[in-house]
């Protein structure tokens, strides 16, 4: 094995397999239908791989998409949504172009999955057979995981944590608020959909006060993790932008939380209580239900996969994407799940219609906005290792960086925005 | 600030003779070290707690000086050995002279 590395392996691999291509693909085409991909859920990760492997495969794969949604608005820049830097229609989109590339889209709700017949059961009780299966149904929202929380209270002290009215909720009651008033967060615990995202949020809501001069207003963020993704960016920014605005407090700090009660408002901690104006709680978060109910979930409530192809280590037919997945050393973000879906794609075509297939390689970058034109950003590129999908390179911004530099960041994000969704729904 | 009440937790309201008891306490200041410029290039000026004590019925059993490197939002945590009843007295005395007191109750038995 010293001179025959994956790569090379790789390279034989295909050919064989593409000298081998014709003799198995004809009869198929001949006697049967077209190989079939089906895919649970219309977001980054699922988006992607639709529209990927319906484009490359030019029509040899038949591609489903299924998902409940007629528009998707997106969790990514719903912060900006939230601080006015976006509108709602900019981070909303649908699926006209996800159709035209040759993508049928279902809109209805994938209500379980048959592994043994090969089937996903939609809610309406239609059975859609597949030969290859990618999930990429996200999150969803541990209620319980915060005392005195529930979906109902999330009507009142909204997560956001899932774009769309969520979002449009917390907007109405950030606008609502008047000076002096007191914003608690209440942050998840790890692993959670994008790990920044929290600390973006209350820089936003520091944005918005600073912006309609409540001086007199707090926020407070009552953490279960003693550290958080870029900390030390945030925590300059806030220093600079909003100093004295926005108090974190760590596990020992607060000494666990007690209680929320979305009836007063009123949110309990073993060292103090608080009166929230607003109460964004965010609580911890597992895959979603349809990838847990199919027994792809481990105890940890994500899905363990296979690091080289994406695929399920519970089920050699079935990719796990985006947020749903154990994604190593990767956080959950539209990126990472973009960047999954794509090698995804790539398994999927090479195994239904022995198309090519390279090592995985993933990458990932996050950016956070802390105010106006003031954006930080972590990254890096991923590839298989140790059994998981490992961090290969990174980079992330410094302290101290030049304030150009900052909006030089902010300026690729709105540009990575725009390619991405285009990448998503066309 | 909205509410530069101070939040304290004892580990316990009441304690036996000679018992260790735990404070906690975290009071909301802004903490401006004094060495960072504003947009202009001018200097913020100093605005630092310097000074944190704290007395259990009148006599002090910790205290302690701050320096500018303390992060905004101060939180302190130290033990104390029960020695009487009485009011347990936090005051953070700030650059400019006011002071943050906050006090809870310890029964000593």
């Amino acid at each position: 094995m010293t001179d025959l590395t994956r790569r090379k392996f790789t390279v034989l691999a295909g050919a064989s397999l593409a000298a081998l291509s014709t003799p198995l693909f004809a009869p198929r085409a001949l006697g049967q239908a077209k190989p079939r991909l089906v895919v649970i859920g219309g977001g980054p990760g699922g988006g992607t791989v639709a529209r990927y492997v319906a484009k490359d495969s030019a029509g040899a794969i038949d591609v489903t998409l299924i998902e409940p949604l007629k528009t998707y608005t997106t969790c990514f820049f719903s912060n900006l949504y939230v601080a006015g830097f976006r509108d709602f229609k900019s981070i909303t989109h649908n699926y006209d172009k996800v159709k035209k590339g040759g993508v049928k889209v279902v809109h209805e709700m994938a209500a379980s999955i048959d592994r043994d017949k090969k089937q996903v059961v939609l809610a309406g009780g239609a059975r859609v057979p597949y030969d290859r299966l990618v999930i990429a149904p996200g999150i969803d929202i541990k209620f319980d995981s915060v005392p005195g929380y529930s979906e109902a209270a999330a009507q009142v002290m909204p997560h956001a944590w899932k774009a769309g009215a969520q979002t449009q909720l917390l907007l109405k009651k950030l606008n609502a608020l008047k000076d002096g008033d007191t914003i608690v967060m209440i942050t998840p615990p790890n692993p959670y959909r994008c790990p920044p995202g929290p600390y973006e949020r209350a820089s936003m809501f520091a944005h918005v006060l600073k912006k309609k001069g409540h001086k007199k207003s707090k926020i407070v963020i009552l953490d279960p993790k003693p550290a958080f993704s870029k900390q030390a960016l945030f925590m300059e920014g806030w220093e600079k932008h909003y100093p004295g605005m926005i108090e974190w407090q760590d596990p020992k700090m607060h000494g666990g939380i007690k209680s929320v009660d979305p009836k007063t408002g009123e949110i309990k901690t073993d060292l103090a209580s608080y009166k929230a104006a607003l109460a964004n709680v965010i609580p911890a978060q597992t895959a979603g239900k349809i990838a847990r109910d199919a027994g792809l979930a481990d105890q940890s409530g994500f899905c363990p996969i296979d690091p080289e192809n994406m695929k399920s280590k519970m089920d050699a037919n079935i990719f796990v994407i985006g947020d749903a997945c154990i994604p190593g050393d990767m956080p959950k973000s539209a990126f990472s799940a973009n960047s999954q879906a794509k090698v995804a794609a790539m398994v999927v075509r090479s195994e239904l219609v022995k198309s090519r297939a390279f090592p995985a390689r993933y990458s990932n970058t996050c950016w956070s906005l802390i105010e106006t034109d003031d954006a930080v950003k972590i990254g890096g590129t991923y590839e298989p290792g140790e059994g998981k999908i490992k961090q290969a390179s990174t980079f992330v911004s410094q302290k101290g960086e030049a304030a150009d530099l900052h909006k030089q960041n902010y300026k690729e994000s709105v540009d990575w925005y725009a390619g991405i969704v285009a990448d998503i729904f066309g | 600030m909205a509410d530069v009440k101070p939040r304290i937790k004892l580990d316990k309201k009441e304690a036996k003779k000679g018992e260790i008891v735990e404070v906690k306490a975290l009071v909301s200041h802004i903490m401006e070290t004094g060495q960072r410029k504003d947009s202009k290039g001018e200097v913020i000026p100093r605005k630092i707690l310097n000074k944190f004590a704290c007395t259990v019925n009148g006599k002090e059993v910790f205290s302690a000086d701050f320096e500018p490197a303390i992060s905004a939002n101060p939180y302190i945590q130290f033990k104390f050995k029960a020695a009487e009843s009485g009011p347990v007295v936090l005051t953070w005395t700030d650059d400019d002279g006011s002071k943050i007191v906050g006090e809870e109750k310890i029964t000593v038995t």
